[in-house]
């Protein structure tokens, strides 16, 4: 740990901190919802969801939090994902690992959906 | 840093450990290995989360879901059900009336209380400085020494109308303005977390929960009367505290919290840890400066008073663990939103250690001036097994009893002497019909009479005598003169002791003797216990305990 040696430097130690802390407070900006009965197990969404951890990783987002869920009624669309951004959900189905990062890359991170893959909305 | 999919946060207060809580956190990490898990959940202890009669207990966030009573079994299913497939586990959640309760927010015993002391407490991980950062932490002191003067800080504690939570009530801010006024370059800031209340254990919560709130307002209260150093006298029988403070100080180092030069400014404070034994009187702040000072921790005559010559002779400030995590949220929020809890003469909250006799036991925060039915109705949920309230006891060995028929009184300072009783630390121990009111005022007063450190007559020999009279009534073998001999007694007691211990020890015979006199003529008159407690009676005797002693 480095020694912070004014105000300034301690703000700016919070504002990393907060980032960290944010899965506890609820005040995220992106919720990720993600599939995991039986079906959506049975059709690989555990993998999708080790990827979607890994590019959040990657691109150092922090500003979410994800959220397993049991069956969303959608099983032949399995593994479903649900991006929570801007007051709508939108979920995505038949989402392979690719299309998992493409997801947090454009719709979680930059608020972009991508159309082709929705099947539904809230 | 890390993202995590998961935060569990594991109860490591003192009593989810002693309920087997570090067996559960073993198992936990072992299913979480089994399923290649450990990257994405992050386990972390924190201190008391308040319910310690449900634990071991268990938050999970993102849901907040909170798990109680856990057995190491009970991991397979959390990791299997909860943390890969997303499904709560029905089973261990927190359960009333049959209704399944699934997070803090909507558990009356959570939302009916106002954290300020506790606002850390079981939501960060106690020895990482980061999350005590990331909740707001040192921006108070920060604030303190970049843009206010030491005056100015007075000020703001004088007008918060703070009042000590160690016992005696005394005003913090005019404490504070005593001690700064006193001309000498070496002063003290002490925090005094003796806590030898039988029951009580708010202090140690905050200590083990929330450690760097304690140092906060310690490194503030040195700046404002111009101290750079200060001590933390916590017993040896607080192990994970003193763990915890030992972790707390040496980050708050290692990052320029603490030390010299704080924040690149020219005010240095430095905190050193004195571990007391565990003598009741070593709470006493008197005999507590002796006990620093490598003597017998014996009370000394007042004055000279502590801020004018304290530990080594030099103006000291004693402040208790609660009063100090008061003060950065004074600094930071502001007075009107410290003021904006309790009532006009005593401001704030207060932490409660709730036992006895009601259906949720734990620690409890609630804005001073809340009725005491509020505590033990709606976030105690009731008394016992369909049994009635009959008496609550406050304030531990120096407190008294508060009758059923004072009920709603507000839990405030004044309203609280009114009856003969006092606010003390905290200890609240709720009694039911089962409990017989002599045998209570018996139980404290062997306490008194154990602790008292023998230097002056009235405390050695005459609590000595009131104990004796009490265990000749609970035999059958009293008189009734004895009931004006106790009184006599007490307030000559009271009057004459030379010590806070002495001066309040007769306060649960005093207290009982007013309200429930007619139980103490019945043990006498028809050698009968009307509540089945006492040796002398002569029905199967009740096997249900006074208090919950095992929270002590
Ligand atoms: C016998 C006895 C025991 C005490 N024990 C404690 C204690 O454990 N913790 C505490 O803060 N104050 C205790 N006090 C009160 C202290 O003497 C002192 O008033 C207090 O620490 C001041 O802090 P405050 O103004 O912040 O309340 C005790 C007093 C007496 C007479
Ligand atoms: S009142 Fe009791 S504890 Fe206090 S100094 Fe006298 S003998 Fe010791
Ligand atoms: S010690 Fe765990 S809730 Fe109190």
């Amino acid at each position: 740990m480095d020694k912070i040696k004014s105000i300034e430097d301690l703000r700016k130690l919070r504002e990393q901190a907060k980032a960290f802390l944010r899965t506890r407070q609820g005040e995220v900006k992106v919720k990720i919802y993600i599939s995991m009965g039986t079906v959506g197990i049975a059709a690989g969404s555990r993998d999708v969801l080790l990827v979607i951890l890994d590019e959040l990783q990657k691109r150092n987002f922090t500003d979410v939090q994800i959220i397993e869920r049991g069956s969303m009624g959608l099983d032949v669309e399995e593994p479903v994902v649900g991006v929570d951004r801007d007051g709508v959900v939108v979920y995505y189905g038949h989402v392979t690992p690719e299309m998992a990062r493409q997801i947090v890359a454009s719709h979680v991170i930059n608020g972009q959906i991508i159309s082709d893959w929705v099947i539904a909305k809230e | 840093m890390k993202i995590y999919r998961i935060h569990a946060l594991i109860c490591a207060g003192a009593q989810c450990i002693a309920a087997g809580g570090n067996g559960f956190e073993d198992a936990l990490k072992d299913e979480l290995k089994k399923h290649e898990l450990l990257e994405e959940v992050n386990i972390i202890e924190t201190g008391c989360m308040g319910s310690c009669q449900l634990g071991p207990l268990m938050v999970v966030y993102p849901e907040g879901v909170i798990y109680t009573k856990l057995k190491p079994e009970d991991a397979k299913e959390i990791v299997e059900e909860h943390f890969l497939k997303g499904r709560d586990v029905k089973r261990l959640m927190w359960k009333e009336k049959e209704t399944v309760l699934p997070s803090l927010s909507e558990i009356p015993f959570f939302a009916k209380q106002t954290k300020v002391v506790l606002r850390n407490c079981g939501i960060i991980n106690p020895e990482d400085i980061n999350e005590y950062i990331a909740q707001g932490g040192y921006e108070a002191l920060g604030k303190t020494i970049t843009e206010m003067t030491r005056e100015d800080v007075i000020q703001v504690i004088k007008d918060s109308g703070l009042r000590g939570r160690g016992g005696a009530g005394f005003p913090t801010g005019k404490k504070w303005q005593l001690a700064y006024e006193q001309d000498s370059p070496i002063k003290y800031i002490v925090c005094n977390a003796d806590e030898g209340d039988p029951g009580a254990y708010m202090n140690r919560s905050v200590l083990e929960g929330d450690p760097h709130s304690v140092l906060e307002g310690m490194a503030i209260a040195g700046y404002a009367i111009g101290a750079q150093k200060g001590f933390i006298y916590v017993r040896a029988e607080y192990p994970l505290a003193v763990k915890r403070l030992e972790i707390a100080i040496k980050q708050a180092k290692q990052i320029g919290v603490l030390g010299k030069n704080i924040l690149g400014t020219n005010f240095s404070f430095d905190i050193e840890l004195r571990i007391g034994a565990g003598a009741f009187v070593c709470g006493e702040e008197t005999a507590l400066i002796n006990s620093i000072e490598g003597k017998r921790g014996e009370p000394r005559k007042k004055p000279p008073f502590p801020v004018q010559k304290g530990v080594f002779g030099f103006p000291t400030v004693i402040n208790n663990v609660e009063t100090l995590a008061n003060i950065p949220v004074i600094i930071e929020k502001g007075v009107k939103f410290f003021r904006s809890f309790g009532t006009e003469k005593s401001p704030g909250t207060k932490v409660f250690a709730l036992a006895g006799k009601v259906n949720i036991t734990g620690l409890v925060e609630v804005p001073l001036g809340t009725p005491l039915r509020t505590i033990i109705y709606d976030i105690g949920g009731g008394i016992q097994e369909g049994h009635s309230f009959k008496a609550a006891q406050t304030g531990g060995p120096s407190g008294g009893v508060i009758p059923s028929q004072y009920i709603d009184v507000p839990m405030d300072y004044e309203s609280l002497a009114s009856l003969g009783a006092i606010m003390g630390s905290g200890g609240l121990i709720v009694m039911d019909e089962t409990s017989c009111m002599v045998d209570v005022a018996k139980f404290f007063l062997k306490f008194t009479v154990d602790e008292s450190c023998g230097k002056c007559t009235p405390c050695r020999e005459g609590t000595r005598q009131m104990l004796n009279i009490l265990e000749r009534i609970t035999s059958g073998k009293g008189r009734m003169e004895d009931l004006e001999l106790l009184e006599k007694l007490g307030n000559t007691i009271k009057l004459t002791s030379l010590c806070g211990l002495g001066q309040t020890a007769p306060n649960p015979v005093l207290t009982t003797l007013r309200y429930f006199r007619d139980e103490y003529i019945a043990h006498i008159k028809d050698k009968k216990c009307p509540s089945n407690v006492c040796k002398l009676s002569s029905e199967v005797k009740n096997e249900r305990k006074v208090f919950n002693r095992s929270s002590s």
